[in-house]
């Protein structure tokens, strides 16, 4: 465990021998360094895990510091990395699913020209991201947590030829950085009441210090959840994340699917203690989450991107996660966020995969029938889409009938959450079937040229997407609910890490013993997603000619859906045009004719003065001489008068 | 005794003659010691007073006087001398590269 610090510095040198010198190096050796990084990584979060599991639960906690970093008066912020239950499922996972992604990515980035230059920003977004779920103080936090921006910044505008990736590169950077605004604020607050941004320190003083629902608390809990907000790409801010689909496809399923955009919940959960002392806000995330479960997955509904689909899915599944935050069971958003990584992660490459085999294309009108071409990507994604739509014995049912349950039955939840919670899983059946159907099913709707070229990836694509698929099964095991015979034994395994929050709320360990209706809401959910499912294969596949009459025969809706709601064309129209304009107009008018007036006037006028003085130097040494002379008998003439 | 007013009499008239010397004069070897010659007035009018007022201050403010003198002779024939292998002309006119 005493090695922890190693963890995210092993991608960083990868980063930096792949950074620097990756030009001269051959293609094996780059992939070896930056793959070798991730592995030996991961190597390290398994030692770390199971030096925890050794120890007592009550003392799983481990903190190494490596240097003080900025010791400044009372402000002290150390380069220190923090290992307890929560920070070593998120290494194992970030770290695993990582290293999976960069073994596929071996294939999938084998012909580009900045193969040396992807793995280099892999390695540097693994390292971001390990040091922010390492991090044992909001300061370091904040490094990972830019660093996984500028990362994510780099990778969507990977190919930077392409317009409309460098677009997208720039908007998801800015909206970030609206969220970031709001996170480094909270920091500030929290340092600024008491005194220190280390966690423990913080999380210690907090219920002392600050009021139970106090304004303080829930100023700071709200910014920092404004930050979650722009990271994990929830209303409002998520506009971000189906543009960064424009990235390579690796590149969506680590960072845009599998860890960033979780780093939001990660950050939730680690504040739990603050959150729990903060009713008002965690009602904020539970409805923030919950509505951006229900909208994201309607616009899911009818986008006809295979990456697109899965970017909707992504928002709306962690949407799900913030509803677990927000009502308190921040164990089954954990437990969501580490199932999700597995089976989302393997839905984006086995998208990558379809894309491959079809030559680049992204339309899944185009596609179809192709479920006897690639049938192993076929298989896996299968496996994913039955996991995310929460059919049960696949991982995703454990981890989203966690949430609904508790958003049904915890203190802190509703029956409407759950209500909103069950539609969305239905819409989330559909969609996810729709993609399937229109992609491995029916008739082949793409041209010769294509079909000349579709094939099924090498080995080193599909063999991550086995081990995937293997853990979208199995993943969801280690946390069976004790009304399935389970013993909970993931939520048992972070207890630690959230009992003082579960102490302030006074939440009550293994409420509502009796399981009846726990059973009959499972039975709704899946009987929905069921009937969802046929929906969706009776429009896609029996009736496939009818499936365009279908989607338009819902009208305005369907134009709304399909256009998402307008709202890229809203907040084009109500923030980035004024924002445009205005700073044409400070540029056209204040910053030309005023600044650059002003400058340029006073140059001028002293041009003006020289031209008319630089007469006197007429190059006679004797005329300055007399002048000499007229100046020395000023003076002496002055000193002898004035006396 | 010589009372002081002579002395200060001399130094003004030699000094006079140095000033527009270098006012008059063309040619710069006639300005260089037009200029010895306003220093030595000056010189002379120190040492006039200082013997007036038995202060030693006077005497050494003319050791300086003379050593810069000398510094400044040998730095302003060199000048001069660089500037006659120029130019082939002494004549301070004809210097007049530095103008609008």
């Amino acid at each position: 465990m005493e090695l922890i610090w190693l963890i995210p510095l092993v991608p960083l040198a990868g980063f930096l021998l792949n950074g620097l010198l990756g030009k001269s190096f051959s293609k094996p050796v780059v992939n070896t360094i930056a793959c070798g990084s991730v592995a030996v990584s991961f190597l390290l979060s398994l030692n770390a895990f199971f030096g925890l599991l050794r120890l007592a639960p009550e003392s799983r906690s481990f903190e190494y510091i490596l240097f003080s970093w900025i010791p400044s008066g009372s402000f002290n912020a150390d380069v220190g990395f923090l290992l307890d239950p929560l920070s070593a499922v998120m290494i194992l996972v970030v770290s695993g699913v990582g290293f999976l992604i960069h073994i596929y990515s071996i294939g999938y980035m084998a012909h580009d020209e900045g193969y040396s230059r992807f793995f280099t920003y892999m390695n540097l977004f693994m390292a971001s991201m390990l040091t922010l779920v390492l991090a044992n103080n909001f300061v370091l936090m904040y490094v990972g947590w830019e660093g996984v921006g500028l990362c994510s910044y780099l990778l969507i505008g990977f190919w930077y030829e392409k317009r409309s990736a460098t677009d997208a590169g720039k908007k998801a950077f800015i909206v970030n950085r609206i969220g970031d605004f709001g996170f480094a604020l909270g920091i500030m607050l929290l340092f600024w009441t008491l005194g220190s941004v280390h966690f423990s320190t913080v999380f210690n003083l907090a219920p002392e210090q600050l009021a139970y629902g106090g304004g303080i608390v829930t100023a700071a809990t709200l910014l920092l959840f404004l930050g979650a907000v722009g990271k994990s790409a929830q209303v409002p801010l998520y506009v971000w994340l189906p543009d960064a689909m424009e990235g390579p496809t690796p590149v969506s399923a680590l960072i845009h699917a599998a860890t960033m955009v979780t780093a939001g919940v990660y950050m939730v959960a680690r504040c739990n203690v603050l959150y729990m002392m903060a009713p008002t806000t965690l009602l904020v995330v539970a409805v923030v989450g919950m509505f951006t479960a229900f909208y994201a997955a309607t616009i899911g509904l009818f986008q006809n991107d295979i990456k697109r689909v899965l970017a909707y899915s992504t928002i709306s599944q962690l949407g799900y996660m913030f509803v677990a935050c927000g009502v308190a069971a921040f164990g089954a958003g954990i437990f969501h966020l580490m199932t999700h990584a597995f089976f989302k992660a393997l839905l984006f490459l086995g998208a990558g995969s379809v894309i491959h085999a079809m030559s680049g294309e992204q339309d899944i009108r185009r596609m179809g029938g192709l479920k006897s071409k690639l049938p192993i990507t076929y298989m896996t994604m299968i496996i994913a889409t039955l996991a995310i739509s929460g059919i049960p014995l696949f991982s995703g049912f454990f981890s989203k009938d966690e949430i609904l349950w508790q958003a049904f039955s915890s203190p802190f939840g509703s029956p409407l959450l759950w209500v909103v919670g069950f539609l969305t899983a239905g819409l989330t059946a559909f969609y996810m079937f729709r993609l399937i159907y229109l992609t491995f099913f029916g008739q082949r709707r793409y041209d010769e040229h294509v079909a000349s070229h579709v094939h099924e990836s090498p080995k080193v694509m599909t063999v991550p997407l086995m081990i995937l698929a293997v853990l979208s099964i199995i993943g969801g095991y280690i946390g069976l609910p004790k009304a399935l015979l389970g013993g909970a034994w993931f939520e048992h395994f972070l207890h630690p890490v959230f009992a003082k929050g579960a102490e302030i709320g006074k939440l009550a360990e293994g409420a509502g013993e009796s399981h009846a209706t726990e059973y009959v809401l499972m039975f709704a959910a899946v009987a929905f997603v069921v009937v969802m499912i046929f929906t969706a294969k009776r429009y896609y596949v029996d009736r496939a000619k009818d499936s365009e009459r279908f989607e338009h025969g819902f009208g305005g809706l369907y134009k709304l859906v399909y256009n998402k709601y307008y709202i890229d064309e809203l907040y084009d129209k109500i923030i980035v045009n004024p924002l445009v304009n205005g700073s044409n107009w400070l540029w056209q008018k204040f910053d030309v004719l005023i600044v650059d007036g002003f400058f340029n006037g006073a140059a001028w006028l002293a041009g003006q003065w020289a031209i008319s003085m630089r007469k006197l130097q007429t190059g006679m040494v004797r005329s300055y001489a007399f002048v000499f002379l007229g100046g020395a008998i000023f003076v002496i003439g002055y000193l002898i008068l004035s006396r | 005794m010589v009372p002081l007013e002579y002395y200060l009499v001399v130094a003004g008239i030699i000094f006079t003659i140095g000033m527009i010397g270098v006012i008059v004069a063309r040619n710069i070897i006639i300005i260089f010691m037009a200029i010895e010659l306003m220093l030595n007035a000056a010189n002379l009018a120190m040492i006039a007073f200082a013997r007036n007022l038995g202060s030693m201050g006077g005497h050494v403010m003319v050791f300086m006087i003379m050593t810069v003198a000398a510094a400044e002779a040998a730095v302003g024939l060199s000048i001069i001398i660089a500037l006659f292998r120029n130019r082939d002309s002494a004549n301070i006119d004809e210097v007049n590269l530095m103008k609008w």
